[in-house]
């Protein structure tokens, strides 16, 4: 990595010169420290929070879904909006370490361990709702293609709610084990450097690593295969999620444009997750010179490209619904601008297509307090795309008289605060006993901003 | 003399990789470098071929595509023909993309075994590393003759060296 040619011109991608093994000290320092009273305090927070949506999703499966607010019009609300919401905000993590890594983006290296994290805890996160949805979680198994006492009676291969099934699963399993497989050379860095239960424990996960170049080799060939399988796994798991409304007849969903919207969408809306987590991380963890201003900035110009491709293809969806001169679609459409969900819409629409056009600015997505603010705009703007792609779609159909409105239950809003609470609580316990940034990858690109400084110093001499 | 293994330790990415060089050169075996990052241009230095990870990966991918395919057809078509919607029993493109998930799974997890079972890596598995390998120091481990190996080790600017059982 540290031989290829760079030129001097470009922006050291750790500002600050250090020698490697202040790099491992500044990353592994906040796991040996005892925790801050900010960490406590965060902790604390988000832990009751996963406590409420624990009480609300014991309470809806003693009770049963009719605790939800969904009638026989609008099937499909909250839980089937969150879920999406949430596998969304994980494909950035994806993105970041697979696609990046094979565009050879190294200023990756610093937030890809952490964008990781955060797609495994988001992507558990999103599969508590299909669980409970089910009505039965305890039969959940049954989604599973396995010999049975009925029959065997088999799953319906043809439906896009069982291909979900196998994207979902498909994905957490090759995250978690291209994360973990990321961790290992880290792990056994910090075994060398601690003593004790921690120095025990760390050694039984790092499974032996000892650095031996042959095994190293062979890892980067490993990585880089998963990386190639991770990339076109994250496409199909938001198109496969995007064809859960595709392949129905619904006015609204019946759009041969939802994969690609789907997964630039999930993009825009998990960067701006990561951009909330990394913003936060940075600054109660020192890490502001390994995630710096030029990270930010090159997420924000992501951002600013993905939700162009998302502003695009509400603009499309539109000259379709009166291109194709189908009544339903026209209606439909017309309905979620102007209709009585259109104040949804129109959250979106702002939040979405209007904010992110302020990265356009340098000033704006140079700066840390606007890109904050914006990148919780983004997520907000993308959990009412999918509130508004399901239930405006479903409102009002095909039929006048089955016309209904649907309002979320105390309950339902409830368990997504919760989901809220799991995803932080899994987040800050990560930055409690992980290494949050890649030891080994910033390693390898530090010498980067060594060598830049050594041409600076060369041309003063000359000069 | 019999031949010993010696270690060398290096400050400086750029030191181990021509040692390696060199160290080939001379005619020196060398057993193993260790390095906190993977450096780029030590296969090559080395000599090691290209790993045959990536025809684990791509008949995993195969076996695992081709494995999940035949069971949709199996339980669709054979076992239990349902008529759902009037679609035909071997209705092959709405098969495809669990036929995706199930490649990519298996050839990810069959790769990272592979690479487990080849690297001898396991929980929890003993080891104990050379001296800062993890941290910040290159080491460069040769099987020759002790005095040979250690003073072409300084000579390439081995901060520290040593003998190793």
């Amino acid at each position: 990595m540290s031989e290829a040619q760079v030129s001097p011109l470009r922006t050291p991608l750790v500002t600050a010169e250090r020698t490697l093994s202040q790099v491992t000290d500044d990353i592994v320092t906040p796991l040996i420290q005892r925790p801050t009273v900010r960490w406590w305090l965060a902790f604390l927070v988000s832990f009751a929070v996963l406590g409420i949506g624990f009480g609300m999703v014991a309470y809806q499966i003693a009770t049963g879904i009719g605790t939800w607010g969904l009638n026989k019009t609008v099937g499909w609300a909250f839980d089937i909006t969150n879920f999406v919401f949430w596998v969304g905000i994980g494909h950035a993590g994806t993105l970041i370490s697979a696609i990046l890594f094979l565009f050879r983006q190294k200023w990756r290296t610093s937030i890809n361990r952490a964008a990781e994290a955060m797609t495994l805890f988001a992507v558990m996160c999103a599969a508590i709702f299909p669980l409970i949805h089910a009505g039965r979680p305890w039969l959940i198994y049954w989604m599973f293609p396995y010999p049975n006492s009925r029959g065997s009676l088999w799953v319906n291969f043809r439906s896009p709610l069982l291909w979900d099934v196998f994207a979902i699963s498909t994905y957490f399993t090759v995250s978690a084990v291209f994360w973990y497989i990321g961790l290992m050379p880290d792990m056994a860095t910090i075994r060398d450097r601690l003593a004790g239960l921690r120095k025990k424990i760390f050694g039984f996960l790092s499974f032996g690593w000892n650095g031996s170049s042959r095994i190293w080799s062979r890892y980067e060939t490993l990585y880089l295969l998963l990386a190639g399988l991770a990339t076109p796994l994250v496409l199909s798991v938001h198109t496969i999620v995007s064809m859960d409304f595709a392949t129905s007849l619904v006015p609204g969903w019946h759009a041969t444009i939802f994969p690609p919207y789907f997964v630039a969408g999930a993009v825009f809306s998990g960067f701006a997750m990561v951009l909330t987590l990394m913003i936060i991380t940075r600054v109660v963890l020192k890490l502001e010179h390994f995630i710096t201003i030029h990270h930010i900035e090159n997420m924000n110009k992501i951002i600013i490209v993905t939700g162009g491709i998302v502003g695009l293809s509400y603009a499309t969806e539109f000259f379709m619904a009166w291109y194709s001169g189908s009544p339903w679609e026209r209606f439909a459409f017309i309905n979620r601008a102007f209709g009585p969900y259109a104040w949804s819409y129109w959250i979106m629409f702002s939040c979405n297509v209007v904010s992110p056009m302020l990265f356009y600015f340098k000033k704006i997505r140079t700066s840390i307090v606007a890109t904050f603010i914006l990148s919780i705009v983004v997520n907000i703007g993308m959990w009412f795309e999918r509130f508004v792609i399901i239930v405006t779609s479903l409102h009002r159909d095909f039929l006048p008289s089955s016309w209904a409105m649907y309002k979320p239950t105390v309950i339902e809003v409830g368990t997504f605060i919760g989901t809220f609470g799991l995803f932080f609580t899994l987040f800050l316990l990560f930055v409690r006993f992980l290494p949050v940034v890649s030891i080994g990858e910033v390693k390898a690109v530090n010498s980067f901003a060594k060598r830049k400084n050594a041409h600076h110093a060369e041309h003063e001499v000359k000069a | 003399m019999s031949k010993v293994r010696t270690v060398g330790w290096f400050e400086q990415e750029a030191q181990i990789l021509n040692a390696t060089k060199a160290a080939r050169k001379a005619g020196l075996k060398v057993v193993d470098v260790y390095t906190p990052y993977a450096v780029h241009g030590l296969d090559e230095a080395m000599g090691l071929k290209p790993s045959k990870l990536t025809w684990v990966c791509l008949l995993a991918a195969l076996g695992g595509g081709g494995g999940m395919f035949s069971l949709m057809l199996y339980t669709s078509a054979i076992a239990w023909p349902l008529n759902v919607g009037g679609k035909p029993f071997v209705s092959a493109p709405a098969f495809i993309p669990v036929t995706f998930e199930a490649a990519v799974l298996s050839a990810a997890l069959m790769s990272v075994f592979a690479f487990f079972v080849r690297s001898k890596l396991f929980p929890g598995k003993k080891v104990v590393p050379l001296e800062r390998v993890t941290d910040d120091r290159f080491a460069l481990e040769l099987l020759a003759e002790p005095e040979q190996a250690r003073h072409f080790l300084q000579a390439q600017g081995a901060v520290v060296v040593q003998e190793v059982p």
